[in-house]
């Protein structure tokens, strides 16, 4: 089962939500294994609530074009086929612009001379980390490096490979409503959407809402400091139809110990709306979250 | 006319709240800008009147004419974003997978791949509340926010704030460090991060700084929340004397940020306290553009 944790607005607690969630369920269930990946690769702060070690690390890279300057013979057809402006053929010099590039291959695969080949270029790393039970893998993108995407995928395709299909996989999505978010939830069988209570928080919900119908995914919602704003949310879920899977008090105490990069689930209001959250995804997927036996400590 | 960019790194620290102020406290003197296209918000206190509304495209799309198809499968194999799938014997582009690179059209031998305008979503050249101009945006559902979206709104903006002859253009910044917040900060004069005091909200301040220091422009810091715990609002502080980075104001923790939204009003119709803190980092704001000329 894999649950991915979007929000449309940041700053709701989808973070929050992601890291206690996985470490709740690894440490209630500790035969069953649980993954956490941090996919928000622009901000990665998972690891800020975790004591972790790491167990592995990685640079990652993505495709891009080389230039072989004694097979060109200026051409300009690689320049002609990028739709990114990543090329630019001078008198006596062809450059690549890493930072606008695809990746595409078009520019290799087309030129006639085989003046260009694929290269590796580096765009951040991840980590596989081990907090008690909970395995947490987290992609971070390199300041100066544009595209989210490529970076998700690889950071998913290591999570993916490496633990089984019987894991219960936690991701941690990006913000928004555009394609950092679109590729985080792609794999995902659930997602949760958090909000707040709130005018942005409501709007920005409704856009997650279409996103997530527009690519058909099954989803729920969260009220994140419920108590706050107005009433407004519960009611559009209500007239759209759409569940709402639990809801975490406003509470002093929980600002206080996210500020220092504290657990939540220890607050007895929060424990249980987590495990509230999890029984119903059990009941709207028809899927148990939860393999394996319960061993309370 | 100077650009003022409004950032934060991490969400849901005030930053939308703050501009909105600015964009009050400045009303007569500018052009506001929400460049937060994939959660455009700031509409909801400003309440524009979504004039001047223009479709804008960025990018294409494949599509595959199956009656020209002769189902060689050259362009599923050169697909880098393997987003051409074989259903029931048809050729079907994915459009979220399609990245637009058109290698498959070049490949084709039957000339059966269209390459597509694709929608990105909507601008607005409109009126706010406040009488002055407002430039903003609805990204399409689904859409791809490659930050070109971003740029055409700063720019119809900044022509705005330049046939207008105002002196500020107020741009309220995407958040993260990848493309679309590359694309907000490009060509600022002074940027703001917006910050709370936790772990993520220091973490997220030190990878904005980098970003910003990429692009090697003066920034200034407003601690939002700062009394959720005073330890890290101090290392804040600490980390923007040593960068360099102005201290513009430390704000308390305060719910009339969310009553004052719910009212669908700026934080400076609600709120003497918090008025008079905005008051002060706008005039630092103003005094430290006007020497930058």
């Amino acid at each position: 089962m894999t649950i991915a944790i979007a929000s449309g607005k940041g700053g709701t607690g989808k973070t929050t939500l992601s890291v206690n969630l996985a470490k709740l369920v690894s440490a209630t269930y500790p035969e069953a294994e649980t993954v956490l990946t941090d996919l928000d690769v622009e901000e990665p702060n998972s690891g800020l609530f975790l004591n972790s070690e790491v167990v592995d690390e990685q640079r990652v890279t993505r495709k891009i074009p080389e230039w072989i300057e004694e097979k060109c013979t200026y051409c300009n057809i690689c320049r002609d086929v990028c739709q990114f402006n990543a090329i630019a053929v001078l008198p006596n010099q062809v450059l690549v612009f890493p930072e606008l590039c695809h990746s595409c291959n078009a520019c290799v695969g087309l030129c006639p001379e085989n003046a260009l080949r694929m290269t590796d270029h580096h765009i951040g790393r991840l980590k596989h980390m081990t907090s008690e039970k909970l395995n947490f893998v987290e992609g971070e993108l390199k300041i100066g490096e544009q595209q989210a995407v490529p970076m998700i995928a690889q950071t998913m395709d290591y999570s993916r490979e490496k633990f089984p299909e019987s894991a219960l996989h936690v991701y941690d999505a990006p913000p928004g409503t555009s394609c950092p978010v679109i590729e985080s939830v792609k794999d995902a069988d659930y997602v949760i959407l958090v909000s707040e209570p709130t005018p942005f928080g409501l709007h920005d919900l409704k856009l997650s809402v279409k996103t997530m119908r527009k690519i058909g995914k099954r989803f729920g919602v969260v009220i994140n400091r419920d108590g706050i704003g107005n009433n407004d949310t519960v009611e559009y879920c209500r007239e759209e139809g759409v569940d709402i899977i639990g809801r975490i008090p406003n509470m002093t105490e929980i600002a206080r110990k996210y500020s220092r990069g504290e657990l939540i689930s220890s607050i007895p209001e929060v424990r249980e709306q987590l495990f509230h959250i999890l029984e119903n995804i059990s009941q709207i997927t028809g899927q148990s979250v939860l393999p394996g036996q319960k061993e309370e400590e | 006319m100077k650009e003022l960019v409004i950032i934060s790194g991490k969400g849901g620290t005030g930053k939308t709240s703050i501009t909105a102020s600015f964009a009050w406290l400045a009303a007569k003197e500018s052009v506001v800008a929400d460049c937060d296209v994939d959660a455009a918000d700031m509409h909801l206190l400003l309440a524009p009147d979504f004039a001047n509304a223009e479709t804008f495209y960025s990018g294409l799309t494949a599509e595959i004419d199956m009656d020209k198809c002769i189902r060689c499968n050259k362009c599923v194999k050169v697909c880098a974003f393997d987003a051409i799938k074989r259903v029931n014997g048809d050729f079907v582009v994915d459009e979220l997978d399609c990245e637009g690179c058109g290698y498959c059209e070049r490949i084709c031998p039957t000339q059966a791949v269209n390459m597509l305008d694709a929608l990105s979503g909507h601008t607005y050249i409109s009126t706010s509340r406040l009488g002055n101009t407002m430039v903003h945006a609805e990204l399409a559902i689904a859409a791809e926010n490659s930050g070109k979206l971003v740029t055409q709104v700063k720019n119809l903006a900044k022509n705005q704030a330049q046939e207008q002859q105002k002196n500020y253009l107020i741009v309220d910044g995407s958040p993260g460090i990848g493309c679309p917040v590359t694309a907000s900060v490009t060509g600022a004069d002074y940027v703001v991060v917006v910050t709370e005091p936790s772990l993520s909200g220091l973490h997220d301040l030190k990878r904005a700084w980098d970003l910003i220091s990429h692009f090697t422009l003066p920034a200034g810091v407003i601690i939002n929340k700062a009394d959720l715990n005073p330890e890290i609002t101090e290392q804040i502080k600490t980390f923007a004397e040593e960068k360099s980075m102005r201290l513009l104001a430390e704000l308390p923790y305060n719910e009339n940020f969310v009553r004052a939204m719910t009212q669908a009003q700026t934080i400076m119709e609600y709120d003497r306290e918090l008025k008079t803190k905005i008051n002060g980092a706008w005039n630092q704001l103003q005094e430290h553009l006007e020497k930058a000329t």
